[in-house]
């Protein structure tokens, strides 16, 4: 992955506290691993920024390099990779996930 | 696409001190599976670590071949506190 892309990844997981790179957008989903991870934060109520890879083929690529994780999709909280649908749901049921996207919760300054 | 054998195949050879591994081809089309994992060598690491683990088992499987795999990872301790 070239530097451009890294340096637009980076930008975008430390620009927002909470970042999901999937397939679809947060209002369509268009895969169930990333469906799942949206109605998690769905119910958790939490704000999130999306990026829909299916639009950016540089970027589908290059977040898994980045994360060094082989799949769609992927959570960032506060700069940080939490993990992709298994994790999310493990750390939502054992109540975990909570602590760790109210942790990252408040909006960026300048974001919307 | 790919056969499940390959897939345990490769954990096993990736993995070490695997004491139970069970694959499920979740669609019949050999391309989206759920592997469950139990492993003395997950013990300390994070789910994150665990996971990676078992991607770099995997390797190339992972960007193509194999569209979907469902982790669920233990150590021998967590598996007997789970199989109760």
């Amino acid at each position: 992955m070239d530097d451009a892309v890294r340096e637009r990844i980076q930008g975008v997981v430390e620009g927002h506290k909470v970042v999901l790179f999937m397939k679809g957008s947060k209002h369509f989903p268009q895969c169930g691993f990333s469906a799942t991870v949206v109605e998690v934060l769905r119910r958790l109520d939490v704000d999130f920024h999306h990026v829909n890879v299916l639009e950016d083929p540089e970027v589908r690529q290059g977040i898994k390099e980045y994360a060094n994780w082989p799949t769609i999709p992927q959570l960032y909280v506060a700069g940080t990779f939490v993990g992709g649908c298994d994790i999310v749901r493990q750390l939502y049921e054992s109540g975990e996930l909570q602590g760790i996207v109210q942790g990252g919760q408040g909006s960026a300054p300048g974001s919307a | 696409m790919v056969d499940p054998a390959v897939v345990e195949e490769r954990i096993r050879a990736g993995v070490t001190g695997v004491e139970h591994l069970k694959i499920v081809d979740l669609t019949g089309t050999r391309d989206h599976y759920e592997a469950t994992i139990v492993s003395a060598e997950f013990d300390g690491k994070t789910l994150i670590e665990q996971h990676q683990l078992v991607y770099a088992a995997l390797g190339e499987l992972m960007s193509g071949p194999v569209h979907a795999l469902a982790l669920k990872t233990y150590t021998p301790k967590q598996w007997q506190t789970a199989s109760g």
